[in-house]
């Protein structure tokens, strides 16, 4: 059976870096695994999505409304709007951190009410992080991609020293101890 | 070693193993990891070209000197490497030259959808196409060995979902093919009316002889199932046919795209009652079924438009899809903005207070086209920004001319910007051009282009004048003006639009985001003070809000 893992995000966030972790722990732990990302205009602040696919053999690198075993959401609205992703009985792991879409900014639109409220009763699992508290809580609000990846972590079967391995190889020498810290406490949150 | 890989990157490792020496080409998404991760190999020379017709200019005259070359390029880049294309089409090759071309169904970063194949059935050329990262690889080196066989440039074809994902791929060493013997051959790389007359005779043959070799290609392949339907498909459509349908359905999967084999699918249409072709994009692979007499299905189910993916698949040949839940409530859209600091912000603030009609190109500046600016009016091609103002303003005289203006960043103007100021300059046009130099090509992420000062492999060089080209072009009037200082862009910019002859305006300041730009500490608001007026919520900067 394939999983799917859907990662999204706000342009800058760092979701590229979680999928990279991500894929490359499933890489060692000897699955077929496909990554799918869209860049190109990234950067400048849209919403960005990437997937991670992993079984015997996958094909289509994608993944489709009703698919994802995982949504985890770096930003509240982001959760809302890629919910459909998830199958029935999907779990949602959503940041609560709220970033203001470009219609919100300029007055055109609201961000939307009682988010929380209402993901939790649209029938899916769901698990509410404040992320951006603990990356600063490790050292730098960057780090809410590790700290989603600490809370991705207990929802997946491998070890905790498999993660730490595949996070040191992954991130940058002089970020590893302050995305560890990341990562535990990401982990910590149940 | 096995990993993960871009399909970009395992193309730039193909390249790598087939001994490819040279890459020139032009940025554009999904295409341009291909030669980033290309010039990090030390064996290869990579660069980037100003635009793809030089580009591709370029790999020919490589492969003609002996090496294998390779140059990439989006979609509506094969438009402008066209030219070159379809006469070294004639002129074959010498050392083995593969041109990659990357589609973007779905449009995810491109103002069309055009589907490229239809470019190798008009130059006659072979075209692969990949369904992911090892077959990028492998059809990269295959394409080596047929352009070198049938003397021809081999098309690779991409789309963005092959470009942008990872999967795993096996690395094996580099074949050093070498630098072969150059001969003069004036019969075969001298493209008058009579050497291409005798070339065209050729060319027919080598499709004829590729046909042949298409139908025991490797490239192409059955794969039998004890089933009533059979699908036709090629590229990341057949990933979608084998996630949607199981192993339970014969599929033929297409890797040699063009020219497709006859016999072969004769045989698989044969085998199966009910024939589907599953393409993203146009009918091309149902064209040629039906040409074949072949009774198939396919666009009347699938039509043209935008991407396939397993759930369109399983939606139409199964009936049924997975179900979701969908959130309770609006979520507001989140589009791409320029980005905090941007140096672009200020000149379409400017522009959208002046109430100019603005000729628009295409960069990251075409978002100033988006909300809360709105400041432009057309956006068509690379470099269109300039030549259909003058049209515009031909068009539509004097007095319109002086409430109008075009804006192109450096890399554009420099792809296709500079011809079209000539234009203006030579038919005593009047026009006003603002070209948005922020010193790098910033909306495909920062490549160098030639006012960069630096190459794709590191190297530091002058960088080319603009202010130079636009004298050299006759244009009198040239400002330069500091684009964080709102009060001068304002000026010039009333100044330069009210004179009755051409003149250029360039807004110079580096990209915010360049790591070696020294940014100054945020400002911030003093609450205090702030009347909650929100004028400024709309200069668009995603920094503010209220
Ligand atoms: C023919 C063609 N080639 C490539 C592209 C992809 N592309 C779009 S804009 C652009 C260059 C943008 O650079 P620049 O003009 O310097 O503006 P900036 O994004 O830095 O503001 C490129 C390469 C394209 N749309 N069309």
């Amino acid at each position: 059976m394939t999983k799917s893992i859907t990662i999204v995000g706000v342009g800058g966030q760092g979701t590229l870096l979680a999928s990279r972790i991500l894929g490359n722990l499933l890489v060692s732990e000897g699955f077929d695994v496909k990554v799918s990302e869209v860049h190109g205009m990234s950067q400048r602040g849209g919403s960005v999505v990437t997937y991670v696919k992993y079984g015997e053999k996958v094909s289509s690198p994608v993944v489709e409304k009703g698919e994802a075993d995982v949504v985890l959401a770096f930003e509240l609205c982001e959760g809302a709007r890629w919910v459909s992703m998830l199958k029935k009985e999907g779990t949602l792991v959503v940041n609560t951190q709220q970033i203001d879409p470009m219609p919100v900014i300029t007055g055109a639109m609201e961000y939307p009410e009682n988010v929380q409220e209402k993901l939790r009763s649209a029938g899916v699992n769901v698990i509410e992080i404040d992320a951006l508290k603990y990356a600063e809580e490790a050292g730098s609000s960057k780090a809410v991609n590790v700290v989603m990846i600490g809370a991705l972590s207990n929802f997946m079967e491998f070890p905790e020293e498999m993660w730490i391995d595949t996070i040191k190889k992954t991130v940058p020498e002089k970020f590893v101890q302050m995305n560890l810290k990341a990562f535990e406490l990401g982990r910590s949150i149940k | 070693m096995k990993r993960l890989m871009l399909g970009n990157e395992a193309v730039a490792r193909g390249l790598f193993e087939a001994g490819c020496k040279i890459v020139s080409s032009y940025p554009g998404t999904p295409s341009t990891e291909i030669t980033e991760f290309a010039a990090k190999y030390d064996e290869i020379y990579a660069e980037w070209a100003p635009n793809e017709k030089v580009a591709c200019e370029t790999a020919v005259g490589a492969s003609i000197g002996g090496a294998r070359a390779f140059c990439a390029m989006k979609h509506v880049g094969m438009n402008v490497a066209a030219d070159p294309m379809f006469t070294a089409a004639y002129t074959g090759v010498n050392g083995g030259l593969v041109i990659g071309v990357a589609d973007d169904p779905g449009m995810h970063s491109s103002q069309n959808e055009q589907d490229s194949r239809h470019y190798a059935i008009a130059a006659k050329l072979p075209m692969v196409e990949p369904s992911d990262s090892a077959e990028c690889r492998d059809y990269t080196k295959a394409a080596y060995e047929i352009s070198e066989k049938f003397d021809t440039p081999v098309i690779l074809r991409l789309s963005t979902r092959v470009s942008h994902s990872q999967s795993i791929v096996e690395e094996f060493p580099r074949n050093e093919v070498g630098v072969k013997d150059y001969t003069k051959n004036p019969a075969k790389y001298v493209m008058t009316p009579a050497n291409a007359k005798g070339r065209h005779v050729f060319v027919e043959q080598r499709m004829a002889d590729l046909t042949e070799f298409a139908e025991t290609s490797e490239l192409n392949r059955v794969e039998h199932a004890d089933s009533e339907i059979g699908i036709i498909t090629a590229g990341i459509a057949y990933q979608y046919v084998r996630e949607a349908m199981g192993d339970n359905v014969a599929v033929l999967k297409l890797g040699l795209i063009n020219p497709m084999p006859k016999k072969m699918i004769l045989d698989f249409a044969a085998k199966y009652k009910k024939i589907y072709v599953v393409e993203e994009l146009d009918d091309v692979i149902e064209t040629h079924c039906r040409k074949l007499g072949i009774e198939v299905e396919g666009k009347s189910i699938f039509g043209f438009l935008g991407e396939l993916s397993q759930r369109i698949v399983a939606e139409k040949l199964l009936g049924s899809a997975p179900e979701y839940t969908e959130f309770d409530g609006n979520v507001p859209p989140r589009p791409p903005v320029l980005c905090p600091g941007c140096p672009h912000r200020g000149v379409f603030y400017t522009l959208s207070k002046l109430k100019l009609t603005v000729s628009g190109d295409i960069g990251c500046y075409t978002l100033g086209a988006a909300a809360p600016l709105f400041a432009i009016d057309t956006t068509i091609c690379m470099g269109a920004s300039v030549s259909a103002l003058h049209g515009f303003n031909k068009a539509r005289g004097e007095e319109a001319a002086a409430k109008t203006v075009a804006v192109i960043g450096d890399s554009t103007f420099m792809h296709s910007g500079i011809t079209g100021l000539m234009n203006i300059t030579y038919n005593q046009g009047i026009s006003t051009v603002i070209i948005l130099d922020n010193r790098i090509t910033g909306m495909t992420g920062h490549q160098e282009n030639p006012a960069s000062g630096h190459t794709l492999k590191g190297v530091e060089v002058p960088p080319v004048s603009l202010e130079k080209i636009c004298e050299a072009a006759g244009v009198k009037r040239i400002r330069v003006v500091d684009p964080l200082d709102l009060a001068a862009v304002e000026a010039v910019i009333r100044e330069e639009t009210a004179v009755a002859e051409p003149s250029v305006i360039i807004t110079r300041s580096p990209c915010a985001l360049l790591k070696s730009v020294k940014r100054k500490p945020a400002l911030k608001i003093d609450i205090d003070k702030c009347k909650g007026c929100k004028m400024c919520m709309k200069i668009g900067c995603p920094a503010i809000s209220f």
